[in-house]
């Protein structure tokens, strides 16, 4: 039962009002991708053991998506940002390889 | 012989007499009495049979930890089957009765399983019972079944009422001992609010049971003034019989309070599931005395040292007249002396150590108690009570020496902090070898949403057992707490207590501890699910490694009290057996909820007509009140059919089909999605949702469209017309409205969140009613208003105006291949319009028709269904939908999928009509087979079928189906089995069976 901060309306969500969307920043294949390439987009997930980028809906509040950056083992949160980027804030990805040492980034 | 003893009993109230009953026999208790405390103190002893091999049961704890004593509580509706005595508070007319066995509790023919043990060991489930074959139904299973199974499920509706609670506190406290009302204090002195929930009745713990001192008071006056002293606090919640039932990411906790189990019917709710968020959460739970494993250890009469300790102080009972103590430990001799001191007879302390020089063991020797030192028991004697104990040296193979005779025993293997709470959220343990306990390691603990430990653990449920250090621990967990909760740091000091120092434990898990098989055999570690060492070392031997495995195999810990006297001896054996050390072994996981919970706090008020909201349309109670026939769709209700008086639910969609088809239906198609897209980009957003190209869509005309996931796969359809230059109104089917709004706004958000478009889904604020037939213009021109001529408005295009006064939009679009006007207006106004309509359309037969006519409709049309023709695997080319797959767009959802191999494949099967050869109708969802048979020896198939109806209009069954090359093979006969083994012909024809030119509809 996660608590996340929407970007949006500033609630604190209780995970109850929260649809779940999976891993953040993939960029979409269209028609003219390769079979290798589109496989990926649909289905490679990382699936990481620690930092994580996931996207998630305030869908029983504002209705807005957002991006969540969040440990899968120790359950802290390290942030919430719109989803409207294509990678996550500079400033968050710093705060985290400070709090990660060893961390070997989003990508 | 247990019994009242005058003089004790600091829980109950001997002026306040309390009647209830077990078995049907009636007994008397005291207000302040747990249902065991008063059946022990009318003497019963024998309270159950056990699971497996139904042995006879009594106490073994006094607390929530009681493996035995389980019982059906209550009767009729109140009924609630594996209740534990030892939680359940007295009150006047409480019924109980014990559970497995068949014909009495004394005697049981099931308790042959005894008998039989040897037949029936760790996995017998797995291994035999295999052969004969035809043995299995006739003979096995019938037997089994008889003797498996816990209690008796209850068979009439729940009489009570539950209730969630929703809460946020700085700091909650679980447990509400010493050491939890310390935590509290010191919690609250930070300045934060604090909720303390103690599981039982009275606060206190064991400490006033155990003794010792703290801030110069006896235990049960300190108590009493941390209360007075937490109650007049304004930060401060108090909460009893309310248990900490598990502790989940982010602080979040549930509470399990039982309001009203002890005055049952009284107006409150039952229980109350209380939602709680903490900031920290201290669990103050202390800990729970292990059995220690030796032949007999099951035997009535035999109970934890402490649980006897806590009968005689609390509630005056005496467990026996005559008593052995057995131990690894200093603390047992407590119940020893309690025991002396209330005038029992201690017969002996058998303590396995080999040196004992302790305070507490020197005071019992002052006593007169004799203290023999190395000693085990080899054996206990009696079957339905102890008579004896047997005695030999621990260190041995178990030789039986003297014979004592007694009627209890008090067992007592050490003691287990009480981690759950701290482990349900990832905290781990580590085990201490000094006070062979597993205890929570500090520094792995769960951790929150800003990364820092949110739960801390307060007094023995640290593993700080003695009483100074169990304050001290409790007090400096409060002050953490408060202060990481965002309180004032605090520095008042901690209470002081005195208590007597105790000597080392000596790690016992097999008594004696070379003990042969015979005696393996008979040493219990699971009372519950009667799993014994032998069961374990059997599981070691046959190559179960892991805790979490043999757990399994052998239903160690599995039973409803998970284990909690059973596990780390459990474990401890295993690790022996494994010739391993225990932290190697580790425990199993700890999961949520503490106890078992009941499955009406679960629910909460969802129960009845609050188990889900309703959606009802503006006319629904016109169609209540004319016999609709209801089908849940979604969250709605849709009326099925409307029924007549005298007609089959059958007769009534045939009439309702017919009448449509000859002279005009209505349909409230309120449900239908209505979603506006709107925006100078809409046009292009549409054609990315759709697979047809919605942006060259002329205002005032309406398309056909289908929609796909990134998978390629058909998840809705619907109508969309547009509305004006930059306005889109797409109708969705009724159970996707929410989902596809969704769908469209994922997109929009997160991948083209420059495109210029809004969305809105305007559903419930539209009443829509289709008309449909072929009067169905003769009805509209009735109401007068608007023109709505084949000339003024055709096929596939909509108009505004109005309609017997009201302002409507009318599209002239079609599911059923009759002429059809779908009229929708302001949902206020939708009940005016439905009476108007039903009034005009009267002189032409009008007659409303539900979802099922609805639905016979379209499939003579071969039009297709989300849902029926689609279940999440079906793409439009699977339908022969590419007609509406738009050649000239680049790109659309699904686009790219549909090009995979697999999607591209002639293989796929593919939809065509099914006409059965002799009229009659196919079973929905049957196969249709092909020649051979698979590996697995089952019938090859060539389809299935995926809609099929009666059709009134073609007098015959009409279906249609998915078949392999299937538009390749019109008028080829397949076969479709039923289940009875039978078989239906049916011929492969197109899908649509009834106005193949589309005439009627287009007039």
């Amino acid at each position: 039962m996660l608590i996340l901060d929407c970007p949006y309306c500033g609630i604190r969500a209780d995970e109850t009002e929260l649809a779940p969307g999976g891993e953040a920043h993939l960029t979409r294949v269209g028609p003219e991708g390769s079979d290798a390439a589109f496989e990926s987009y649909l289905f490679d997930r990382k699936n990481p053991k620690g930092v994580h980028f996931e996207r998630w809906r305030h869908a029983a509040g504002c209705g807005k998506w957002f991006h969540a950056a969040r440990n899968t083992v120790t359950l802290e949160v390290y942030g919430t940002y719109p989803a409207q980027v294509t990678e996550p804030p500079k400033a968050l990805l710093a705060a985290i390889s400070k709090k990660v040492p060893g961390w070997e980034g989003w990508q | 012989m247990s019994a009242r003893v005058e003089g004790y009993g600091r829980l109950i109230d001997r002026s306040k007499r309390v009647s209830f009953s077990f078995n049907g026999k009636r007994l008397r208790g005291y207000a302040g009495d747990t249902l065991a405390s008063a059946l022990l103190g009318a003497g019963q002893v024998m309270l159950g049979r056990s699971f497996k091999y139904h042995r006879p049961r009594g106490l073994v704890a006094s607390g929530a930890e009681e493996p035995n004593a389980l019982v059906g509580l209550g009767e009729g509706g109140r009924f609630e089957p594996d209740q534990r005595a030892t939680t359940t508070e007295l009150f006047d007319g409480l019924a109980a009765i014990s559970q497995n066995h068949w014909p009495s509790l004394a005697f049981d023919v099931g308790e042959v399983n005894n008998y039989l043990a040897r037949f029936l060991p760790a996995g017998f489930y797995y291994k035999t019972f295999m052969a004969p074959r035809g043995a299995w139904a006739k003979i096995f299973e019938p037997f089994v079944r008889q003797s498996a199974g816990l209690g008796r499920v209850p068979m009439e509706p729940d009489a009570d009422a539950y209730e969630y609670l929703y809460a946020h506190y700085d700091v909650v406290v679980v447990g509400g001992g010493v050491a939890g009302l310390q935590a509290a204090r010191a919690a609250a002195a930070t300045g934060v609010s604090v909720l303390v929930m103690e599981d039982a009745a009275h606060w206190g713990g064991r400490a006033p049971v155990d003794g010792g001192e703290i801030d110069g008071m006896a235990p049960g006056d300190w108590v009493k003034a941390a209360l007075d002293a937490l109650e007049a606090a304004d930060n401060v919640t108090l909460r009893l019989r309310m248990q900490g039932t598990g502790v989940y990411d982010h602080g979040y906790h549930l509470g399990y309070e039982r309001v009203a189990d002890h005055s049952p019917g009284d107006g409150r709710p039952r229980h109350r599931l209380w939602r709680i968020r903490a900031g920290r959460i201290v669990t103050a739970t202390g800990a729970l005395e292990r059995p220690l494993a030796f032949s007999g250890n099951d035997v009535p009469g035999v109970m934890l040292a402490s649980a006897m300790r806590d009968y005689l102080v609390n509630w005056g009972v005496a467990a026996g007249r005559r008593i052995v103590v057995v131990t690894n430990n200093d603390d047992a001799y407590r119940t020893a002396l309690a025991m002396k001191a209330a005038g029992r007879v201690v017969a002996a302390v058998l303590d396995a150590r080999e040196v004992v020089t302790s305070p507490l063991a020197q005071a019992a020797r002052d006593a007169g108690i004799a203290v023999m030192e190395g000693r085990a028991i080899a054996e206990v004697r009696g079957r339905a009570r102890v008579k004896s104990v047997l005695v030999t040296t621990q260190a041995g193979a178990g030789k039986a020496g003297e014979e004592i005779r007694c009627d209890a025993v008090a067992m007592s293997g050490g003691w287990s902090p009480v981690v759950h709470l701290w482990s349900h959220c990832g905290g781990k343990l580590t085990w201490d070898e000094a006070a062979a306990m597993f205890r929570p390691d500090p520094d792995r603990a769960p951790t929150g949403a800003d990364g820092a430990p949110f739960v801390l653990t307060a007094g023995a449920a640290s593993g700080a057992l003695a009483l100074d250090a169990c304050l001290a621990d409790a007090h400096a967990a409060g002050k953490a707490a408060g202060k990481g909760a965002g309180g004032k740091a605090s520095r008042k000091a901690g209470p002081k207590a005195v208590c007597e120092a105790e000597a080392p434990i000596a790690p016992v898990w097999i008594m004696p501890e070379g003990a042969g098989p015979e005696k393996r055999m008979k040493m219990w570690l699971d009372f519950q699910n009667d799993v014994k060492v032998s069961d374990v070392q059997l599981a070691a031997r046959e190559g179960y490694e892991s805790v979490e495995h043999t757990k399994r195999y052998t239903t160690l810990g599995m039973a409803t009290d998970q284990g909690k006297l059973s596990n780390i001896n459990g474990l401890a054996v295993l690790s022996q057996a494994l010739q391993q050390e225990i932290p190697a072994t580790g425990t199993t996981t700890f999961r949520p909820p503490y106890t078992p919970i009941s499955m009406g706090a679960i629910a909460g008020e969802a129960r009845g007509e609050l188990f889900q909201p309703l959606r009802r349309t503006p006319l629904h109670d016109w169609h209540d009140a004319h016999g609709a026939d209801w089908e849940p769709v979604g969250h709605w209700r849709r009326p099925y059919t409307y029924l007549r008086a005298g007609e089959s639910r059958e007769q009534a969609v045939q009439r309702e089909v017919v009448n449509t088809r000859e002279n005009v239906g209505m349909l409230d198609a309120s449900t239908l999605g209505k979603i506006v897209v709107k925006g100078p980009d809409a046009g292009r957003f549409l054609d990315m949702m759709y697979t047809n190209m919605m942006s060259t869509l002329p205002v005032g005309k309406c398309r056909y469209g289908l929609m796909c996931s990134e998978n390629g796969f058909l998840i809705d359809d619907g109508v969309v017309a547009r509305l004006d230059d930059d306005t889109w109104l797409c109708h969705t089917t009724t159970g996707g409205a929410d989902r596809i709004h969704a769908h469209m706004e994922e997109w929009l958000q997160t991948e083209w969140w420059d495109w210029k478009v809004y969305t809105a889904n305007l559903t419930e604020q539209y009443a829509q009613i289709g008309v449909v037939g072929p009067k169905a213009r003769q009805v509209l021109e009735a109401l007068g208003g608007m023109d709505v001529s084949k000339e003024a408005l055709p096929f596939m295009h909509w108009a505004e105006g109005e309609l017997g006064g009201l302002p409507v939009r009318v599209f002239r679009i079609s599911f059923s291949g009759e002429l059809s006007y779908e009229i929708a207006v302001p949902a206020s106004r939708g009940q005016a319009l439905w009476d108007a309509l039903m009034e005009a359309g009267k002189p032409h037969g009008v007659m409303p028709y539900g979802t099922e006519a609805l639905h016979v409709l379209r499939a003579e049309k071969g039009f297709i269904m989300i849902g029926d023709e689609t279940d999440g695997t079906v793409i439009p080319q699977d339908l022969g939908l590419t007609w509406a797959i738009s050649k000239k767009k680049d790109d659309y959802i699904g686009k790219r999928a549909q090009a995979r191999p697999h999607m591209a494949d002639p293989e796929r099967w593919k939809l065509v009509g099914l006409e059965t050869t002799d009229g009659s109708v196919i079973p929905d969802g049957a196969y249709i087979v092909a020649e051979g048979v698979n590996a697995n020896g089952q019938r090859n198939m060539q389809g299935r079928v995926t809609s099929s109806y009666h059709s009134p209009t073609l007098k015959r069954g009409i279906a249609m189906g998915l078949v392999l090359h299937g538009p390749d093979r019109m008028g080829e006969e397949v076969t479709i089995p039923r289940i009875d083994g039978s078989e239906i012909k049916a011929r492969i024809v197109e899908t649509c069976f009834y106005d193949k030119e589309g005439a009627k509809q287009d007039v």
